[in-house]
């Protein structure tokens, strides 16, 4: 791997003279690439280099400095480490080149960053705001935009101690007076432009179907923002020419509540119970991105039986999310409640033992810098182990012959939102999605982190790309986790669960880091830079469940619109995760 | 053949559904509303119905639950009362949605801040129970309640939380987490005796 990297060092700079340097700042890693050369470099990178997976895109804001950075994270699908490319751009003009011509998945990404830090991108297709409403003024991940409820730039506030005379904020700052709007702006005048943007992309696609020579009307049907089939309030604009689905566009940001600044607000600590509070069903894998990426800026390791610990946590996680969302599925595909109880029953199992452990089901922040909160309590060791090794084998066997030969759900499944194998990496799509498309892509293999090295399993994979082959990947999946936990629970080492000192202060070095895992719905990746201050400069959430959406239009393309809820349940989506 | 996966998966059904009443009639009565009936519906042997019948039925929690904040005093054999944390702020500091104010006292005459808190609040509203106020009290001053049932009709008059209602008594807390309680007094008395021992050393 050293000798792949050295290689491409030597190349990227070979091939771009002056328009590439590596990234000398102390603590971060990658190459600085010019703007105008940033298109040919991606395309080498994609063509020549062999990273075909575009992970990341985010900005960061150097206020200070009075310029912006455009961040990207590439990997190989054959594995390995990230290389890291960034577009320095001037505050005042943020303008880069799009990458959605050559990695579609790029297309939402690069609307969140123009969305939240103002970041354009020239020659994207549909380049409206994502999280928050067209209209909305400014952009909120600027450092020199402030929210309605403002008090300091970082935590702690200072009105807390030692002078602390409670008052609530809203109190002091009434409704109406908390917003802060252009001069020229009147708010009772405003008439809200009722999403003419968004259904101009799709007319614009309407015009485009009469190729048939035969006059058809088309109709656009709104599905959500309430509807039981979306998990949550998720809107799916569909185009319809009879029943079948021409295009449909996502409409999210109903949840937002911009996680990543108050990430940075917070300081580093304070924002691990704030990760749970993304993907709600799987704490522990939050936590688990989160800590890994401080960690590697902190340069500390946990001590071995903390990294085990969190193993069996990580992997319980999996399994209960597995089970929520083959439940869901199953809700979605119609069998109301039998088979979602069946399914949750085991996961109540696996909830107890977090709410032992961790002392909540949900929320568990469980996770610390360099090690875990606490070891196991009294008892729950043997509940973990007869968990993995009898209860949940036999009953995940019950589930498997109750449902995947059950010829309704096949019917209703299997064909029905195919996503090739290229289309998959193109769109960046990542976990399950992925490896149902026949891509053998696991980070636990593909970039090892924590001591998953040590254990034997399988990477699921299927290739058929359908929502079939994805409920197929979970129960494998599964069937894998369970086999991690045994071994994990055989080799469990005594000794300490954190290095050095708790503390609630941690000092971390100036730098960047991305540290990413294997989150039961795909590469949940934390990107964290930090300028030596209690609070990170930057703090940026690679969610699965937001990025694997961008496939959601190639994959209901063609299909009948009952389906699109099918195809929606296959992904496996948390809106607290999507719309951060 | 075709229809006979749902065959099978009807027989799935079918088998948790008889397994419900043998099991009903194996524990002859006394599997719901009785103890031993919870912790059995909680057991990796459970099958059948695993619903608890909530509020007649409650799990039990485990010593690890946490939920909301209290403050901790102890209790003097004269009935005073003190309270174990000193105002140091660590709680307000530490606390991710920033939901703990702290008033520290100061002497009249000195005004030199005294370890005992003038007023301490907590908007529940806003707590997110994380646990690190107490996981981080260097006292064990503050600590994780069990009690979740909070309900209250108004939340602009009942949910701020002052000094006083957040206050519970030590032996409140040894009740809730046992082990927790042994574990630390045993680190504060060994505290306390390399304290004597020093101030012994120090005298001689």
């Amino acid at each position: 791997m050293t000798e792949q990297l050295i290689m491409t060092d030597v190349d990227l700079a070979e091939k771009f003279p002056q328009k590439v340097k590596l990234d000398e700042r102390k603590g971060y890693e990658g190459y600085l690439v010019d703007a105008d050369a940033f298109l040919d470099v991606a395309k080498h990178l994609r063509d020549e280099l062999g990273y075909d997976y575009l992970s990341s895109i985010t900005g960061v804001d150097y206020y200070p400095e009075n310029y912006m950075e455009s961040v990207y994270h590439f990997f190989r699908t054959t594995g390995g480490p990230a290389l890291v490319l960034k577009v320095q751009i001037p505050r005042d003009n943020a303008v880069v080149p799009s990458l959605v011509s050559i990695y579609p998945g790029a297309e939402f990404q690069e609307r969140e960053a123009w969305d939240l830090l103002g970041i354009r991108y020239e020659g994207h297709p549909d380049l409206r705001r994502i999280l928050m409403w067209e209209g909305f003024a400014g952009h909120p991940l600027r450092k020199d935009w402030r929210e309605p409820y403002y008090e300091e730039d970082g935590k702690p506030f200072k009105s807390r101690w030692p002078d602390g005379h409670v008052y609530r904020i809203e109190d002091k700052n009434p409704f109406h007076k908390n917003v802060d709007y252009p001069a020229d702006f009147d708010p009772d005048q405003w008439v809200p432009d009722n999403d003419s943007s968004l259904y101009a992309s799709l007319t614009k696609i309407q015009s485009s179907l009469s190729d048939s020579g035969l006059k058809t009307d088309t109709v656009i049907v709104n599905m959500g923002p309430q509807h039981p089939s979306t998990h949550g309030v998720f809107r799916m604009v569909v185009l319809l020419e009879g029943e079948t689905i021409r295009a449909l566009k996502p409409v999210m940001g109903y949840l937002h509540r911009n996680h990543e600044k108050i990430g940075e607000r917070n300081t580093y600590l304070m924002n691990m119970p704030f990760t749970d509070r993304l993907d709600y069903l799987s704490s522990m894998s939050n936590n688990f991105g989160y800590a890994l990426a401080v960690e590697k800026l902190m340069g500390i390791k946990p001590p071995e039986r903390a990294e085990y610990l969190r193993v069996i946590m990580a992997e319980f996680t999996r399994i209960s999310n597995h089970l929520f969302a083959i439940g869901s599925l199953l809700n979605d595909l119609g069998a109301y409640f039998t088979p979602m109880l069946y399914a949750i029953e085991e996961r109540e199992l696996i909830l107890d033992v977090f709410e032992a452990v961790a002392g909540s089901r949900m929320m568990c922040n469980y996770f610390r810098f360099g090690g875990v909160a606490r070891d196991l309590p009294e008892g729950v060791y043997e509940k973990i182990r007869d968990l993995a090794y009898e209860r949940l084998p036999r009953r995940i066997d019950e589930l498997d012959l109750y449902l995947t030969n059950n010829e309704i759900i096949r019917a209703r499944c299997e064909g029905v939102g195919i996503l090739t194998p290229e289309q998959a990496i193109a769109y960046s799509a990542s976990g399950p999605l992925l490896r149902a498309s026949g891509v053998p892509y696991d980070i636990r293999r593909a970039d090892p982190y924590s001591v998953y090295d040590r254990f034997e399993f399988d990477v699921a994979v299927r290739y058929h790309g359908d929502v079939y082959d994805r409920y197929l990947v979970r129960m494998d999946e599964i069937r894998q986790s369970i086999r991690i936990l045994q071994q994990a629970i055989r080799d469990l080492p005594e000794g300490p669960i954190q290095a050095g000192k708790p503390q609630y202060q941690v000092r971390v070095p100036p730098g960047e880091a991305y540290g990413r895992v294997e989150a039961p719905k795909g590469e949940l990746g934390f990107y964290v830079v930090s300028n030596g201050k209690p609070n990170p400069w930057r703090y940026h959430v690679r969610a699965p469940s937001f990025i694997n959406i961008t496939a959601l239009e190639t994959m209901a393309k063609g299909n009948k619109v009952a389906d699109s809820v099918a195809i929606l349940g296959s992904i496996d989506i948390v809106l607290g995760e999507l719309d951060r | 053949m075709d229809g006979f996966g749902i065959l099978k998966g009807l027989g799935v059904t079918l088998r948790r559904f008889i397994g419900t009443y043998i099991d009903d009639i194996k524990w002859l009565g006394k599997r719901y509303f009785t103890e031993d009936g919870i912790r059995h519906r909680m057991s990796k042997d459970v099958s059948g119905i695993f619903t608890v019948q909530y509020p007649e039925e409650k799990i039990p929690v485990p010593e690890e639950f946490r939920f909301i904040p209290f403050l901790v005093y102890e209790e003097k054999e004269d009935g005073r009362i003190f309270h174990r944390c000193t105002s140091c702020g660590i709680c307000a500091k530490v606390c991710p949605p920033q939901c703990i104010w702290i008033v520290r006292t100061t002497d009249p005459k000195t005004g030199r801040p005294v370890p005992e808190p003038a007023e301490f609040y907590i908007d529940v509203d806003i707590c997110m129970n994380c646990g690190y106020c107490a996981e981080y009290c260097p006292f064990d001053a503050i600590k994780m309640d069990h009690d979740y049932e909070l309900s209250v009709y108004d939340r602009h008059t009942h949910n701020i939380y002052n000094k006083e209602k957040l206050s519970k008594p030590l032996s409140y807390y040894a009740s809730i987490r046992p082990t927790n309680y042994q574990r630390e007094e045993a680190i504060r008395a060994e505290a306390e005796a390399a304290k004597a021992a020093k101030k012994v050393a120090a005298e001689n």
